[in-house]
Parts: C-alpha cells; sequence; structure tokens
C-alpha cells in the first residue's frame, strides 16, 4: 500500500485526511457467468467427456497456462494478461447456496453477508468501504448506468450518472431550464452537475459499454477512487455460444476502454473485479446452454494486481468432485479475495474487513493478488 | 389555510387537467375514493388471479415436457415463450394503462393512493414470467382496500400469492411440522420480519426477535397454487401456540388472520402508517401536530383509512402555501401526461418498444423503475432521493422529447399547466425558442416538480 499524502515543510500543518492514490473498479456479472466457458479447465483430465468447448487451438481459445484456456472473446485482452495486469480467480462463490436464484444471489454478491438482510438493513458493501477510508467525499464514489447498483448503496453519499442519458440541451435551453428552477436550490444545483456532466460527453458514436466505461475512466482520472457498473446477459441457458460471446464482447471492451482511458499513473494503481452472482451447470442442458450453479470465476485486471495467473484450489471436475454431483465446487469465497483487495488497496484493517465489510468472512491468507 | 381545489389536484392528484373539474371539497375528494372505478373500467389491468393461471399453464407445460418426444419438446418450448412474452408485452400495456388513468381521472387522489400503498407494499416476482405480476397484485389486493380499514389491506397485502413468493413465504416450514421433520426444511423469517418492520410497527417499534421468530412459526403454512390462489398447508405448519406481542394464536388460517388484525390496529401500527402518509404527501419532515392528529383519527376508527386521509386533508398543513414535496418520477411523467391532456389513443395504440422507450426506461433514469424498487421497502420518497443529476437530466431529457411523441400537436406552452406554475417558470417558458422547448422547461422548472 502506499501511504496517503502528509503535510510537508516546516509548518507541519495537520491536514485534512485524503484518500490515497489506489482505485477499484467493481463490475457487477447480472445473470450468472459461466466460469467454465470464460477460463476452460481444459487440462482437468474430466473436461473432455463434458464435450465443452474449451481446447487451445479451438474454437478460438488460447492457452493461459498448461491447464487453462481463455474464451475468445477475452483475446484482445491477451497483451494485459501478458504484462501481468489481468488475472483470473476461479472456483470460487459468495456464501450463498441451493436456490440459485439470481435475485437473491446478486443481493448476497452486493450487500457481502452471508445471508440476505432485510428491510431498512440493506447496504451494498462497497458502499460500507467508502465510511473506511480517510477523507472520503461525495464524489469518492460513482455508480455508473441506469442500473441502481446496491452494491454502492447506503449510508455514503456516492456520484450517480447515467452517460446514456441523452442529454443535449444547448446553451440557451440550459440557462432557461436553470432560470425556471432558480427558486429551488437543490434542483439549480443538479442541473448545473447535468450539464457541466454532459458537456464532458460529447462523442455520440461510442457504444453504451464505451461509454460507461470511457466515464469510469475519467472521473477515476480525476477525484473519484471507487466506481461501479453492470453487464448484464450472462444468464445462459441456450445457444451459449453465441449468447455468452456477446456479453464477453461487451465487458472485454469495457476493460479495454478502461485500460485505454486510464492515464498510466491511474492504471497503475487500479485494481478491476468483474464478478458475477454464481456460476453456472458443469454439464450442458439440451439447449446447448447451462443452468443456474454455484462456484464460478472472477476476471481481475488493472495495473495494481501481480497477474498472468490463475488462482484457484482446482476442485476437479469429476461427478463425486462438484457441488450436488451438478456444479463446480466452491473451494473459497469469494469475499475473501475481494477482502484482501480492500486490505492491500485502501489499507483497510482486517477487523474492518470481516466484521463491517463482510460479515462472517473467514478472510485466511493472503492468496497474492495484489 | 382551508381547502383549496388547484392544491387538491396538484398536491394530492397530478394537477389541473385541461377539461376536468377539480373536487370541490374535502368530502368530495373523499367520496372520489368509493365512487365507481371509471378508470380501471377504461383502462383495464389484469386481476391477479387470472394473471396467476399463466402461472398455472406454464408449469403444466413444463410438466408435459418432461415425457415428451423431441417435436412436442419443440412446440411446448414455443407456448412456454408465448406465455413469458405476452406477460411481458402485457406489463408494459399495464404501465401505460396507469399512466391514462392518472392522465384522466376526476378522482385523482385515489390514484396517488394507489401508488402510496403500492410501494408501502412492495411485492414483485423473481423470475420469469411472474416477475410482470405486480400490476395485477396491485390491482386485486390493495386498489380495492384504498379506503378500507387498515387491517384489510395489510391481511389482502401479506397472504397475497406474489408476496408469498416475494418474502419466501413459501418456502418457509415449521421445524416441528411433518415437511419439517421429514425433509429437514426449516424456517424463513423474511415476511415475518417485514411485516412488523415495514409494514405495521416500523423499525423502530416495540417488538423484539421473540416476535418476529413467533410470528414467523405462525405464518408458516401460508402458501399458494396457481389455480386455489392462496392455501394453508396443515403440514408446513409449526405446531403449538405462538405468543407474538402479548397475544396468544394458535396455527390456522383463522388465527394468521387475527394476528394481522392485532398487529395492524397497534398504537405503533398507527403511528408509522400516520408518519409515513404525512412524509409522503406534505413534507419530508412532517409536523407532529399532524402526526399526532392522523394517529388518532387511526386508533378512535380502528384503522379506517379514509378517517386517516380526512384528518390530514382537514389539517392546515395540507393546504399551507409552500409546496414542499418534490415529485416522484412516475408522478411527475404522469403529471405531465395530465397537464398535456395526452389523449387514450396515443398510449394505447403504443407497441411494447415505445412503452419501454417513452416509460419504461425513462423512469428507471430517473431513479424509479416502474414497481420495482431496490427492496421490500420501496423507493424513498424524499426530495434528496429523487434530485440527483442523473435523476434530473433523465427528467430533462424526457421532458425534451417524449410530449411531442405524445401529442399530435404540442400546445402553447403558455396554457399548458396554467395556474400552476410561479413567475420563475412562466417567465423561463416564454422566452423559448420553440413549443418544444417551452414546454421542457415548464416541466423541469421547480413549481411544477414540487407540489
Amino acid at each position: 500500500m502506499e501511504p496517503h499524502p502528509t503535510a510537508s515543510g516546516p509548518a507541519a500543518l495537520v491536514l485534512a485526511p485524503a484518500p490515497g492514490p489506489a482505485r477499484l473498479v467493481v463490475i457487477v456479472l447480472r445473470g450468472g457467468m459461466d466460469g467454465l466457458t470464460a477460463v476452460a479447465p481444459y487440462g482437468d483430465p474430466d473436461f473432455a467427456a463434458l464435450a465443452r468447448a474449451g481446447r487451445p487451438g479451438h474454437d478460438g481459445y488460447t492457452d493461459l497456462d498448461g491447464y487453462f484456456a481463455l474464451h475468445p472473446g477475452l483475446a484482445p485482452l491477451l497483451p494485459l494478461w501478458q504484462a501481468g495486469d489481468l488475472a483470473v480467480v476461479h472456483a470460487v462463490a459468495t456464501p450463498y447456496r441451493d436456490q440459485r436464484s439470481h435475485f437473491d444471489g446478486q443481493d448476497i454478491l452486493e450487500f457481502g453477508q452471508t445471508g440476505l438482510p432485510s428491510g431498512t438493513a440493506r447496504s451494498g458493501w462497497l458502499n460500507r468501504v467508502l465510511e473506511h477510508i480517510p477523507g472520503a467525499h461525495p464524489g469518492l464514489a460513482c455508480a455508473v448506468g441506469t442500473d441502481r447498483l446496491p452494491i454502492l448503496s447506503g449510508g455514503a453519499e456516492v456520484h450517480r450518472w447515467s452517460p446514456d442519458i441523452r442529454l443535449s440541451a444547448g446553451d440557451r435551453l440550459q440557462s432557461l431550464c436553470l432560470q425556471a428552477t432558480a427558486p429551488d436550490a437543490r434542483m439549480t444545483a443538479a442541473l448545473r452537475s447535468a450539464f457541466a456532466t454532459q458537456a464532458a460527453d460529447t462523442d455520440p458514436d461510442r457504444t453504451a459499454e464505451d461509454r460507461v466505461a470511457a466515464y469510469v475512466a475519467a472521473r477515476l482520472n480525476e477525484d473519484a477512487r471507487i466506481a461501479a457498473f453492470a453487464i448484464d446477459g450472462w444468464d445462459t441457458h441456450s445457444f451459449q455460444d453465441r449468447n455468452f460471446t456477446r456479453a464477453m464482447d461487451r465487458l472485454t471492451a469495457s476493460i479495454a476502454t478502461l485500460s485505454t482511458t486510464l492515464t498510466a499513473q491511474s492504471w497503475a494503481r487500479t485494481t478491476i473485479v468483474a464478478m458475477t452472482e454464481f456460476g453456472r451447470t458443469v454439464r450442458l442442458n439440451g439447449t446447448g446452454g447451462t443452468d443456474h450453479g454455484t462456484a464460478g470465476a472472477m476476471l481481475i485486471a488493472g495495473g495494481a494486481i501481480a497477474g498472468g495467473r490463475v488462482f484457484a484450489n482446482w476442485p476437479g471436475l469429476s461427478e463425486s468432485d462438484l457441488y450436488d454431483r451438478r456444479d463446480l465446487f466452491p473451494t473459497r469465497d469469494l469475499r475473501a479475495y475481494l477482502g484482501w483487495i480492500l486490505r492491500n488497496q485502501f489499507g483497510l484493517p482486517a477487523s474492518t474487513v470481516d466484521t463491517a465489510i463482510f460479515p462472517g468472512l473467514e478472510l485466511g491468507s493472503d492468496p497474492g493478488l495484489i | 389555510m382551508t381547502f383549496d381545489p388547484t392544491l387538491a389536484e396538484t398536491r394530492f392528484g397530478y394537477g389541473l387537467a385541461p377539461g376536468l373539474a377539480p373536487p370541490r371539497s374535502i368530502d368530495a375528494m373523499l367520496e372520489g375514493l368509493t365512487a365507481e372505478d371509471a378508470m380501471a373500467a377504461r383502462f383495464p389491468v389484469e386481476p391477479f388471479p387470472r394473471f396467476f393461471t399463466r402461472i398455472g399453464a406454464r408449469r403444466q407445460l413444463k410438466r408435459q415436457m418432461q415425457t415428451a418426444d423431441p417435436a412436442q419438446a419443440a412446440t411446448i418450448k414455443r407456448q412456454i415463450k408465448d406465455i413469458n412474452q405476452s406477460a411481458r408485452r402485457d406489463y408494459a400495456a399495464w404501465l401505460g394503462a396507469h399512466i391514462l388513468r392518472r392522465t384522466h381521472s376526476p378522482t385523482a387522489f385515489r390514484e396517488r393512493l394507489e401508488c402510496f400503498w403500492a410501494n408501502h407494499f412492495t411485492a414483485m416476482g423473481k423470475s420469469v414470467p411472474i416477475k410482470y405480476g405486480a400490476p395485477p397484485y396491485v390491482e386485486s389486493a390493495l386498489r380495492p382496500y384504498l379506503s378500507a380499514r387498515f387491517p384489510q389491506m395489510l391481511t389482502a397485502a401479506v397472504t397475497h400469492p406474489l408476496m408469498l413468493h416475494y418474502l419466501d413465504q413459501k418456502k418457509s416450514v415449521g421445524p416441528q411440522s411433518h415437511m419439517g421433520r421429514t425433509a429437514q426444511k426449516g424456517l424463513n423469517e423474511n415476511l415475518a420480519r417485514e411485516v412488523l418492520e415495514l409494514h405495521t410497527l416500523g423499525a423502530d417499534g416495540p417488538y423484539t426477535q421473540d416476535d418476529v421468530g413467533q410470528l414467523a412459526e405462525l405464518l408458516t403454512g401460508l402458501s399458494s397454487e396457481p389455480d386455489e390462489g392462496v392455501i394453508f398447508r396443515a403440514d408446513q405448519a409449526q405446531p403449538g401456540p405462538k405468543r407474538i406481542l402479548g397475544r396468544t394464536y394458535a396455527p390456522g388460517m383463522t388465527d394468521i388472520r387475527r394476528a394481522l388484525t392485532n398487529i395492524a390496529l397497534h398504537p405503533a401500527t398507527a403511528r408509522h402508517i400516520s408518519t409515513k402518509l404525512a412524509g409522503y404527501f406534505l413534507s419530508d419532515t412532517p409536523p407532529d401536530d399532524l402526526i399526532g392528529a392522523m394517529e388518532a383519527a387511526f386508533l378512535t376508527s380502528d384503522g379506517a383509512l379514509s378517517e386517516v386521509y380526512r384528518a390530514m386533508l382537514s389539517h392546515p398543513a395540507a393546504w399551507a402555501g409552500n409546496a414542499q414535496k418534490v415529485r416522484s418520477p412516475f408522478d411527475f411523467v404522469a403529471s405531465a401526461c395530465r397537464s398535456l391532456a395526452v389523449g387514450a389513443d396515443a398510449v394505447t395504440r403504443l407497441s411494447e418498444a415505445d412503452i419501454e422507450d417513452l416509460f419504461a426506461r425513462p423512469l428507471e433514469q430517473m431513479g424509479q423503475d416502474w414497481l420495482r424498487p431496490a427492496g421490500p421497502d420501496g423507493f424513498t420518497h424524499t426530495a434528496e432521493a429523487w434530485i440527483t443529476p442523473q435523476a434530473i437530466a433523465a427528467r430533462l431529457a424526457w421532458a425534451m422529447t417524449a410530449p411531442q411523441r405524445l401529442t399530435a400537436d404540442l400546445p402553447d406552452p403558455r396554457t399548458v399547466a396554467a395556474g400552476q406554475l410561479d413567475d420563475a417558470a412562466l417567465q423561463a417558458a416564454a422566452e423559448a425558442e420553440s413549443r418544444a422547448q417551452g414546454i421542457a422547461v415548464l416541466f423541469v422548472s421547480s413549481s411544477f416538480q414540487r407540489v
């Protein structure tokens, strides 16, 4: 961890604490990403019998380490892998078990609890992180896109913006709107902020993902340190080849845009986590797809990580190795990886991580991801 | 401060509408709640029991699938897909119907109350196609009880199939019940907790974890079937007496209803409901004496909601000059449609994609995904929650584009929402360089957005 900037000079003034340079982006993959398609364990002796795509040199897969191969949709990120800026965490899951509902699975992923919190007690774990960052300010974290991102909802104020709201108000309309809302300070301030953001977002030809990722990168280059957005389309019950690739292209484009739009200094301090509510069944179903499962994979990128590795305590694919004889067996709580990212990126004490952020988490040993 | 017809429409409805006379008195507003439901007849939403048969039909098809040959399986799959798609299409149409009711209603207070209660008793489906069942739930479980006694509405909502599904009640098994002993399943406290925390006593209410646990045990057995509606499964119910808030109950539907009635009439419920209603209509920080008056009306009338509304409307704060509430995104859109006198055809002819484009997605961007808040606590109806840069940008983007698509000829901005706007709004609109721009300025003005 890099120390926070401190006061210097003869007066030795005590400055208000300021957030450090570390940055964290969380991408919530809604629908249950199939980890075995994203990063195929072709080296597992039971893999071939599953009749899944994934052998290097076939169907566009690229070998990573002699055991795992990368989906062709992720191929544009291979330079990041080679530079140590892309990693895979495999066979992990949230504490959610057996019910396999997107709705509840995503709540557990985003609230960071072992069970479903109820009523007014629901807050996102990334929002709780903000309470533990010195000098946090309302622009420190941004939730981007129309997704409501429960992961960032809670007591701490966050900046929300959706670049796909096509606001193209000219100068004249802007001033009339400000005139018409003049009696209301809150509305006027919100409008001013909206107009300022509109001015910074001028390229109409970009795709939605690109706009979201570019906006996130621009904010992180300035005073934001934490951002979240969501990519859906992972619920591949049928025609997985086609549907998975479509979703993966969007994820890849987002990570690529982040890597090219962040400045070199920002990128060097950035960790990007792409995580999902659960993995999918190991065997394909009758419609060329997979159904809701248990363990899956997380993709980690950024200049802050020690990547170029697949982090896994591989559980195996034979029927007796599987969870419920159908799903990849979870070998570690994915929150442990998130917890170590928070420890190493933001210096959060272990006692904060396993109580305030992820209650009930067994943090365990440092996987060495950062 | 006393009754004012314009405020009756803006603060307690969706604004003045061309061609619709505002209510003449508080009595007229309350009579509107029990008048024949002309809006429901004109812009129908499917009742839940009929919607539920779609789930039954789908389940039947899934069952047939297990023994079907490949050719039959293909047909069945298509039929299942049709059920899902038509539910999605109808959901869009119901959103259109909800907008039109508010555009054309002569008793708009009723529609505002429906929004309040739909949010208070948030319930939604967690899978396809039941996720499209929320409008039928509101139509069948809440709309008939808007001016009933609160225990009736609470019972209708809490024992509704959609609520049982949403808050996991169907999965909750009494550990000592037949099913609990044989299938090793257990209690799920979700619904019991939300009943006490959100629906009745309130998060700071006088109940303990024991009350939650005991109510959860009492609610075991409550379940539903598409053909039968709500049912009680005795083999799932935890045997033995339960003690909740100092009273004792026996397993079964009769005592579930009795417990809900008692909880509904608890003084803490009276306070919680009164505070929430006053906060919804009048102020993010409603005055104590207003809440006290509503609470007293609740308690002396055994929870007659019309008396609680009367107490609110009879209080001077209801007619105070300063507008303190920001219209929710849905109310904003509906009020704009009402002041533009958007015709029924202009909405009923829209395709599913158009509804998505004109209403569903913009509402989501404004921060109110229609009938789908993030959790059972519903949307927070405060200026702080609604007025953010993103949300106000979405409101302005909608005001710049949607009115042109919803009206054949844009009206003169000087005639829109006449009598409801301040000078700042009127002057800015008068300086606009086009009708479309003038209307956008009017709708985004603080005097249109605050009521």
